[in-house]
């Protein structure tokens, strides 16, 4: 089971953990043994931002049986809209000084605003793309493979080739979108200057905000009847449907609201690391995000966000220690958890926290569908 | 016998596999409220046609009505379980992590959507049926195991409260004895009896001293249509049925 006290305890680390750093580095003076710096809040806050991508792949992955290669670019869609809005609120402090067009865009030589970005100078329209474009692509993509009963590796495939298809589209300099450089140099949110350490401390707390937020969302669908028939298509799709069920509706609802966590988890990610460009859609980023989750523990949604914390924990580590180490160091983690830990770190603490998801989720054998 | 009493009607169905006729113009009257035995050698047609009339095979020729008057062959699997036929696989299918109180709770006849199930809560109404099912197929203590956990034999019984669960009118039930102790097998049939006082009942088996249990109307299906139909007695004394079965 989810347990009320690991989902409590899960809430209580993530949300005081950040209001501690933030406080810490808020209240104490620079050079106190205790002051936490600057730089220490961002990376946090990016932390926390990979742990809600980790939650939505945990979601459809753990719960919904479905194997996420491309999820990373639900995360990037959610990043370009707050990209966007940052890239608005630059206006005349641009190296151009241009007020309407982003710098990238007087660079091409364009003289006005593609319509794809109206709107996008006011918050509230662009938190509502922020949910809206990842959460209709996925709705799109979801509809018509789950619907045609794609499933396995062959979906797994798909949502890769998305993902890819995307990073090809992002690098063109005539979307519109700042190609290969993306967008950068970004200025304010909400009148705060991005920069400033207030604003940083304010974003690493919002980030545990809404990664608790979307933690609790996750465990209510899970435990709920929902939940229940999700595992049952996870496990047994023909039996669900035998009873009645439509899994592609199931896995479609999973789905699109694990999309749009991944895309708010990119749109706080973008403000504080400062920059959003298409390597953000690189295949090997969704396939790290499935490689925390495994880590943590699948299927049981505190293993994700610990899987995603432990893993990029380590990465900070490993590139400045070792650099060149770094992709041999995690494609040994992998073989490692898969061999040792086939519950990922959540197991070690004991199978209560894990029993409800994790099973050998057996299917009905092909020598049973084929006919007789 | 009249249209009324007439559950389910294949009308010279076919399908074929790659050039193979798994069914052959297969036609079969089932009545309402009838218990039936199906039997026939491997690779006769037995479970294409559970197949053909749950919607998970379309056929090339033929229809299959239902209620005088539904053509399946337009429907697909929930849409048919939801007009009351439920189907039991060969190896038991159950929610393996889930327990066996939930197991029947899923399979309950109700509104199976998402916007429902999110936030549906279990009513007194579900207990006391999941309660009457429990009692009926006789896993009563058995409530709160994983189905995982269980033996074979409770896994095909569960599977089956699970269809009970469904309230069909039409139960197809594909080898339920395969593997099941000689204990096991006759509890079985009582049960499928007890079922049959509600519900019609189409038994694919290959077990001839569990049909004969049964007692009841037997088809003989070979190569896709059939050969021979009737009682146990009548059936197995048919000169086509022994030249199939012992002749090969």
């Amino acid at each position: 089971m989810i347990s009320p006290r690991v989902s409590a305890l899960t809430i209580a680390l993530v949300l005081g953990g950040a209001i501690l750093l933030a406080a810490l580095n808020q209240f104490t003076p620079v050079g106190s043994a205790l002051h936490v710096p600057p730089y220490v809040i961002a990376l946090v806050g990016k932390y926390l931002c990979f742990a809600m991508l980790a939650l939505a792949v945990d979601l459809v992955w753990g719960f919904g049986g479905i194997l996420p290669l491309g999820h990373a670019a639900f995360f990037a869609l959610g990043g370009y809209a707050m990209g966007m809005y940052l890239m608005r609120q630059i206006g005349t402090r641009g190296v151009y000084g241009n007020p309407n067009l982003p710098d990238f865009m007087v660079f091409l030589g364009w003289k006005a605003l593609p319509w794809y970005w109206y709107g996008f100078q006011w918050f509230p329209f662009a938190a509502l793309m922020v949910v809206l474009v990842p959460g209709v692509l996925a709705l799109v993509f979801g509809w018509l493979t789950f619907r045609s009963r794609v499933t396995g590796v062959y979906l797994s495939i798909m949502t890769q080739a998305l993902t890819y298809a995307l990073l090809l589209a992002f690098f063109r300099n005539d979307m519109g979108f700042g190609g290969n450089n993306g967008m950068t140099d970004f200025k304010d949110i909400l009148g705060f200057n991005v920069q400033a350490d207030g604003t940083r401390a304010s974003l690493l707390v919002l980030s545990a905000l809404f990664l608790c937020g979307a933690f609790l969302v996750a465990r209510f669908i899970v435990l709920s009847r929902f939940g229940k028939i999700l595992i049952a298509v996870r496990d047994t799709e023909s039996r669900t449907r035998f009873l009645g069920y439509r899994p592609e509706s199931y896995k479609l609802v999973v789905w699109v609201l694990s999309a749009i966590i991944a895309g708010i988890g990119g749109a706080l990610y973008v403000p504080q690391v400062g920059i959003i460009n298409p390597s953000e859609f690189s295949p090997a980023n969704s396939i790290e995000a499935v490689i925390w989750v495994a880590v943590g523990g699948r299927g049981t949604l505190a293993g994700a966000i610990l899987g995603a914390l432990l893993v990029n924990f380590g990465k900070t580590w490993f590139t400045s220690a070792l650099p060149e180490f770094w992709l041999f160091a995690l494609g040994a983690l992998f073989i490692g958890v898969t061999l040792l830990l086939p519950q990922g770190v959540m197991g070690l603490f004991g199978p209560r926290f894990v029993k409800a998801a994790v099973t050998s989720a057996p299917t009905i054998s092909e020598e049973e569908e084929a006919p007789v | 016998m009249t249209e009324a009493d007439t559950l389910l009607y294949l009308d010279g169905v076919t399908v074929s596999f790659d050039g193979f006729r798994a069914l052959n113009a297969l036609s079969l009257v089932l009545e309402d409220g009838e218990m039936r035995a199906v039997i026939g050698p491997n690779g006769a047609g037995k479970t294409t046609m559970m197949d053909v009339i749950t919607g998970k095979t379309r056929p090339d020729t033929g229809r299959v009505v239902y209620q005088a008057g539904i053509d399946l062959t337009k429907l697909d699997e929930p849409a048919i379980a939801a007009l009351g036929i439920g189907r039991k696989f060969q190896k038991p299918t159950v929610f393996e992590p889930h327990t066996v109180w939930d197991n029947l709770l899923l399979a309950l006849a109700g509104d199976r959507r998402p916007r429902y199930s999110l936030w549906a809560r279990e009513t007194a109404a579900e207990q006391g049926r999941i309660e009457e099912i429990l009692e009926t197929v006789r896993l009563k203590d058995q409530r709160d195991r994983r189905g995982g956990d269980l033996s074979h034999g409770q896994k095909q019984w569960l599977e089956i409260g699970m269809l009970l669960a469904q309230e069909p009118r039409l139960l197809l039930v594909d080898e339920p004895v395969a593997g099941m102790t000689d204990s096991e097998t006759e509890q079985t049939a009582e049960l499928l009896r007890e079922i049959n006082r509600t519900r019609a009942v189409v038994v694919v088996e290959h077990d001839m001293a569990f049909v004969r249990a049964l007692g009841v109307k037997v088809t003989v299906l070979h190569e896709g249509s059939v050969l021979s139909e009737g009682s146990i007695d009548h059936v197995s004394e048919d000169p086509k049925v022994i030249e199939v079965y012992l002749g090969r």
